[in-house]
């Protein structure tokens, strides 16, 4: 593929502070083994993309952990392969403008290096809050064919309260699927489809390398309202409608919510059972989990290494967890590496890795509103 | 280039394991699966980078495709080095001569130069059908504390076991006095784990002897060890007491991969201070459905279970349906078991299909009355496949 792709870990932290106080967007867990960019990694390794920078910001230890040198993807290269983007700032620097990035359009800036050093004809770039199983192929060959230098992913559907934020896009077009316009959402979008942005973009390498120069001398700070809406006219910029299914994680009630999710066959099935499309991760090398006489479980999502005595229902459970004797654990997800003692009731509780949950315990939340619990706690 | 190493593994993964036969008529037995994401290799190769040892060749024969590809760069086991690593060595031609290995000391002897390019002082020869965890490292430490030129592992078993293995006298010094392959009248119960640790130098003089002699089956067992006790070398046996088990047969295998289960399993895969690495494919994690039952059991990832789950070990992306029921049975990956049907005191290979209502196996819980079923078996719905009873796979 004749592509490379960039990834935001960092753009949309600020969602769930609750679980990015400590990591990344990207490193955020997800369905039991995963973090959230492995489905953005998978993505691109899936559509023979074989060039990945990852554009990091602050709090990346967790990522650069889990990536480690990209073999669990197939990106260890000689070639290409991944390399992790620290920000950049000049030494001695005091001057404002040089500040760590804020905006994603900064955040190209910072990169501009690995961009132009890119052989490749295409660039895709890709946040890391979008949990998807996309034929990233497909859209680039799209965007190749309909001469675009820009070519915007879309989902077709009304707005949700949680799109009224300055991070949810709508790209109005015309009959050609050329956008004409960028904006945030208006009352309508409740009522009609409209064109919600994935943030997942093709550009052509050369084009890219332009605007962001251009943007650079003009001190354009925003990606859609700068940099989309001010080339509208001068340049080719259409949409790529994905129909199939996806979630954006923007708030805790939502990283539950599409969590649980997980437990319906067809959500699950379009994301881990699409032929030639497999969602990798880092391998931990964990036992396979081990259900000990008495325990129950009953529609729950159970990965690898963890010893269940207990009894679990509609929940996630990550790896290495142990579920004590006579603890009922329902409606929870539980992060990986947590200690649930004996005799526990957890009910609509979210809580983050290593967690340490004594015998007797009892927790619970609702599910508009779940009882989370910091990493590393001891109750 | 080559570093130097101190000690080299030699794993001989060539046998066929005819007892085995349904599992083994496609791969070698060493690529056998075991405890839902394993294969029998994967326990000696973990036992060596968790050694410390990061050379091993792995000596093929029988079968070696899947072996070859399971193996590949040893990246799992953290064994794709730029010094050392793991190297697959299957038989060669060579100029004017070249052969089969006929044994396992031939084995070894054929592969003398590729021991010799990491110019060790020690040898540690490994079987791949063995079942256990064991530091190398303590036994090396051991062998050179008695200053031996070989010594070979060995676990306690029952005096009604013994004469299955070979067995060891030793003095109270642990020095060995008497070798007996097999034993009839075994005067021992010390068994050699066919773990053997010699001084090279020693070995390569035994090899290079033993190849020049007449009729000799070139065997570490039959040949090697008698001939180095005959002429008095310092041997000595290492007692090991963790848990150790030759999967070299049906009841065997079914017996160990049982011992994975219980609130206090005898064989403990899951602990973080001796992990046990293998090879997987990318999938999520078990999903167990609404009506499911799963009991006393060990799920892998990717598989998904609807039915009953009972006393069972079950591998990678298996489908257990509706209604069905798997009860003292070992599944392995791929294989489906559809709505309503029952396996039962079973070993079930890989990509098997067990369609609506078919049964499989008996209630009965016996090692000696495993049903077996080779892989990409389909057994049709409503038929049934007696208790013992085999089912090869449909491509012999």
């Amino acid at each position: 593929m004749n592509a490379a792709a960039l990834i935001f870990s960092n753009i949309h932290d600020s969602a769930i502070p609750e679980l990015t106080s400590t990591r990344t967007m990207a490193s955020v867990p997800f369905a039991g083994r995963y973090r959230l960019i492995d489905f953005a990694l998978s993505n691109i390794v899936n559509a023979d993309i074989e060039k990945v920078g990852i554009i990091t910001h602050y709090n990346y230890h967790s990522l650069v952990e889990h990536i480690g040198n990209g073999k669990d993807w197939d990106l260890a290269r000689r070639a290409g392969g991944i390399k992790i983007l620290s920000p950049f700032i000049t030494a001695f620097e005091n001057n404002v403008s040089r500040k760590v990035y804020s905006t994603r359009l900064e955040a190209l800036y910072g990169v501009m290096s690995f961009i132009n050093n890119c052989k490749e004809k295409y660039i895709v770039l890709t946040d890391s809050d979008l949990i998807v199983n996309i034929d990233l192929k497909d859209v680039v060959s799209k965007h190749e064919k309909s001469g675009a230098e820009l070519t915007i992913v879309t989902a077709s559907r009304k707005a949700q309260p949680e799109d009224d934020t300055d991070q949810t896009y709508i790209l109005d077009t015309n009959s050609d699927g050329r956008v004409t316009t960028a904006r945030t959402i208006v009352p309508v979008d409740y009522q009609n489809e409209a064109n919600v942005s994935l943030n997942i973009f093709v550009f052509n390498k050369n084009y890219l390398a332009e605007v962001l120069l251009d943007g650079m001398a003009h001190g354009y700070r925003h990606f859609y309202t700068d940099l989309v809406r001010n080339n509208l006219e001068k340049s080719r910029i259409m949409t790529y409608t994905y129909d199939g299914y996806y979630a954006r994680i923007s708030s805790l009630v939502s990283y539950y919510k599409e969590s649980l999710r997980l437990l319906e066959p067809e959500v699950r099935n379009s994301i881990f059972k699409v032929e030639n499309r497999s969602i990798y991760t880092k391998i931990r090398n964990t036992a396979p989990t081990s259900y000990h006489p008495g325990s129950s479980i009953k529609n729950s999502l159970i990965a690898d290494g963890c010893v269940i005595e207990g009894t679990v229902e509609n929940s996630i459970i990550f790896r290495g967890v142990k579920v004590g004797k006579g603890s009922v654990v329902r409606n929870s997800i539980v992060l990986q590496d947590s200690y649930i003692g004996n005799n526990v009731s957890l009910d609509c509780v979210l809580s983050d890795k290593n967690v340490v949950i004594r015998d007797g315990v009892k927790l619970s939340g609702h599910e508009t509103l779940p009882f989370f619990i910091k990493k590393r706690t001891m109750i | 280039m080559y570093k130097k190493k101190e000690c080299v593994a030699m794993l001989l993964a060539g046998g066929q394991g005819s007892r085995l036969y349904a599992l083994t008529s496609t791969m070698a037995k060493p690529a056998v699966q075991f405890g839902g994401k394993y294969r029998i290799i994967d326990f000696p190769l973990s036992n060596c980078i968790n050694s410390g040892i990061d050379t091993v060749g792995v000596l093929t024969q029988y079968q070696p495709l899947e072996l070859n590809d399971y193996i590949g760069n040893g990246l799992p086991w953290d064994l794709d080095r730029t010094f050392g690593g793991v190297k697959i060595l299957p038989p060669y031609q060579g100029q004017g001569k070249g052969d089969w290995y006929r044994g396992t000391a031939n084995a070894i002897y054929q592969n003398m130069h590729f021991i010799d390019l990491y110019d060790p002082e020690y040898v540690l020869i490994l079987s791949g059908d063995h079942i256990y965890k064991m530091d190398y490292a303590k036994m090396l430490d051991y062998h050179k504390e008695k200053n031996a030129d070989c010594t070979i592992a060995v676990i306690n078993v029952s005096i009604e076991e013994a004469s299955r293995f070979g067995i060891m006298s030793a003095d109270e010094e642990n020095k060995i006095f008497k070798f007996e392959e097999k034993p009839k009248k075994p005067e021992s119960t010390l068994a050699s784990m066919g773990i053997y640790i010699f001084n090279k130098k020693k070995l390569f003089a035994y090899l290079e002897e033993d190849e020049a002699t007449e009729g000799s089956s070139n065997d570490f067992g039959k040949n090697i060890i008698p001939a180095m006790l005959g002429r008095g070398e310092k041997m000595y046996a290492y007692p090991f007491d963790g848990y150790w088990k030759d999967v070299g047969t049906i009841s065997s295998l079914w017996e160990a991969n049982m011992d994975l289960l219980g609130d206090d399993p005898k064989l403990d895969v899951g602990s973080e201070d001796w992990r046990i690495y293998a090879r997987h494919d990318a999938s999520a994690p078990q999903y167990v459905g609404a009506d499911a039952i799963v009991e006393n059991s060990v799920i892998t990832e990717g598989s998904e279970i609807y039915g009953t789950v009972k006393n069972s070990v079950i591998g990678a992306n298996v489908v257990i349906g509706k209604g069905a029921c798997v009860c003292d049975s070992v599944i392995m990956s791929g294989t489906v078991v559809e709505e309503n049907a029952f396996v039962g005191n079973s070993i079930v290979a890989d990509d098997v299909k067990v369609e609506a209502g078919a049964t499989v196996g008996g209630k009965e819980t016996s090692p000696e009355l495993i049903t077996l079923i080779g892989a990409k078996n389909i057994i049709a719905s409503g038929t049934t496949v007696a208790p013992g009873e085999t089912k090869y796979s449909p491509t012999v």
